[in-house]
């Protein structure tokens, strides 16, 4: 990782996980402390990224709002991983009818926009953050699936597979031990996008008025509480905005990078 | 050729019903109905309301009464814009919804395809790695950052468009421009590596060796060979760009197709969250049936299958 943009991306990331996992210390005051001697106030000395209209610190509420963007954004894309790669994986593996069934449900879930589909499943659920994180898990597996499924049909041809199955291994041993360490990189490399489509989507939906709503801060409830007051005090925004597009871009870059990195044959996009 | 199209379509028939039923059961296991409003009906006119609406019927019957309605185009009516059917906000939002794609498409293709060609045309150079640098980050922006960004620096630093609803052309200019980047990115490193790949093949080759000059072999057959993974990508074009008009035209106040189902889905309001969704299933298949038509037109190998 010479790569100059790739190493600004993890350092970023990485500021971002530590900001995260030290909010409590890092927070010049609590996230919900109102100062009504403050009112949305400019960016200064006191106030690093200045106030919102309740007077409460727009840095702290940042930071902690850190902690839970990136939590479900990890989360839900760790969950969507274990999901997908399972089903994929097992698709490949067996072929046949099955393979064929299950990548027919596949598709069914992928005649709707994604989008759609994460807004339908989290008006079901009244809790914010679990609708959330069912909603994005359940929606983005699938992805998953097609990825690694196509990674397992790859591998499924290899010489040292075809070797252990004349060996008598099992197939569950052969899928845990050859096919999976062998289909590693492609699986990282997934996971590194599937985290920034997830904070993606949750901040687009919080945004709406959909996903998690004040007083609990995300990124994008941040950015949907500012966007009501963006004329005159777009500080409010821009900042939220701001830190959304940095990490969706790191983790992008790192994606990038890393996939460069873990497959030489793949040319360069 | 028919046979193709009619095997294409028949395939969608089974989708759709698939689409309606799981959000017609989606729909009925959200809790809170559309009329849990803070003032109490009393119990009678509440039995009255429920009744219209076959609220008390059991699930299993309001399915039947739904795809019956289905069948007859009937949509149902709005529960939050009483008096009105979903069919006539459809109506009335799908055109407007539509005009902004279309030309959100124009915006994304034109951008896309001259950045890709540009691109592809000096491989490695400095104006390459920037256009492909400023690609991530245009698919790597949020649709909502993207806007209010243009708001900020387009509408309220430089008072050059407007910053909402939509009551001319002017009003189209900022909305088109959000909702085309991404797939400009898209189509721009589609574009470039589709014809670094080309550029390769042997009847370019050929085609050089013959003595065609440098601008006919790219137009006519690099570009012509060139274009069908952008072809390809007009399906999930037509699935990113109903996604994004979600947030679009709620931050811009379109009154689109977009806008309603956002506001549906804050008021539960059952029947209208159910027809956007089929309409939109609808559009999608048809807009992959279009790729697939499309490639058979333009690639004689796929209409052998």
């Amino acid at each position: 990782m010479i790569n100059p943009i790739a190493a600004s991306s993890a350092a970023w990331i990485l500021a971002i996980c530590l900001s995260a996992v030290l909010a409590p210390y890092l927070a010049p005051y609590p996230y919900d402390a109102q100062d009504n001697q403050h009112l949305l106030e400019a960016p200064g000395w006191k106030h690093l990224v200045g106030t919102d209209a309740l007077g409460r610190d727009l840095f702290s509420r940042l930071l902690y709002g850190t902690r839970l963007s990136l939590s479900i954004g990890i989360l839900t894309a760790l969950t969507a991983m274990l999901i997908g790669s399972l089903y994929g994986a097992v698709s490949g593996y067996v072929g046949g009818w099955l393979d064929n069934g299950l990548m027919r449900g596949v598709d069914v879930v992928y005649a709707l926009p994604d989008l759609l589909l994460i807004i339908l499943i989290k008006m079901m659920i009244v809790q914010d953050l679990l609708g959330i994180f069912l909603a994005l898990s359940l929606v983005s597996w699938v992805t998953v699936a097609r990825i690694i499924r196509g990674e397992v049909l790859r591998l499924r041809e290899s010489a040292y597979v075809e070797a252990a199955q004349a060996l008598g291994m099992s197939h569950t041993r052969i899928l845990l031990r050859h096919i999976l360490p062998n289909a590693m990189g492609p699986l990282i490399v997934t996971l590194t996008f599937r985290i920034p489509a997830a904070i993606l989507a949750e901040s687009t939906l919080s945004f709406v008025g959909i996903g998690i709503h004040p007083p609990m801060a995300s990124w994008g409830s941040l950015a949907q509480e500012g966007w009501a007051a963006m004329k005159f005090y777009p500080h409010l925004i821009i900042f939220p905005s701001l830190t959304i597009f940095l990490t969706i871009l790191a983790f992008n870059f790192l994606g990038d990078s890393l996939r460069d990195t873990l497959d030489p044959e793949r040319r360069p996009a | 050729m028919l046979r193709f199209i009619i095997r294409r379509v028949l395939w969608g028939v089974p989708v759709l019903l698939i689409v309606s039923s799981i959000t017609f059961g989606i729909l009925h296991v959200v809790p809170g109905g559309p009329f849990d409003q803070e003032k109490k009906l009393p119990p009678e006119i509440q039995a009255n309301v429920e009744a219209k609406y076959h609220l008390d019927q059991p699930v299993w019957r309001q399915y039947v009464l739904y795809l019956q309605g289905l069948l007859r185009g009937d949509l149902g009516p709005s529960y939050k814009y009483l008096g009105r059917s979903v069919s006539d906000i459809i109506r009335d939002t799908f055109l407007v919804s539509t005009q902004l794609g279309l030309v959100a498409i124009m915006i994304a293709m034109i951008l896309g395809i001259t950045a890709g060609i540009f691109a592809a045309s000096h491989p490695g150079s400095g104006w390459d790695r920037f256009l492909m640098f400023l690609s991530t980050t245009g698919i790597a922006i949020p649709n909502f950052v993207l806007s209010t960004a243009l708001i900020l620096l387009f509408s309220n630093l430089l008072h050059l468009f407007p910053p909402a609803l939509w009551e001319g052309p002017r009003y189209l200019v900022l909305p088109a421009f959000s909702l085309a980047l991404l797939p400009a990115a898209y189509i721009a490193r589609l574009m470039r590596s589709s014809i670094l790949e080309v550029i390769k093949k042997e009847y370019i080759q050929a085609a050089q060796a013959r003595g065609l000059s440098r601008f006919h072999v790219m137009l006519k057959h690099v570009l012509k060979n060139s274009m069908t993974p952008v072809i390809s990508y007009l399906g999930p074009l037509a699935a990113t760009l109903v996604t994004g008009s979600f947030v679009v035209e709620f931050i811009f106040s379109i009154p689109g197709m977009g806008k309603f189902f956002i506001t549906a889905v804050t008021n539960r309001d059952y029947p209208l969250i159910m027809g956007v969704t089929l309409v939109y299933a609808v559009l999608i298949i048809l807009a992959n049936l279009m790729v697939d038509i499309l490639y058979a037109v333009m690639d004689p190998r796929v209409r052998l299958e």
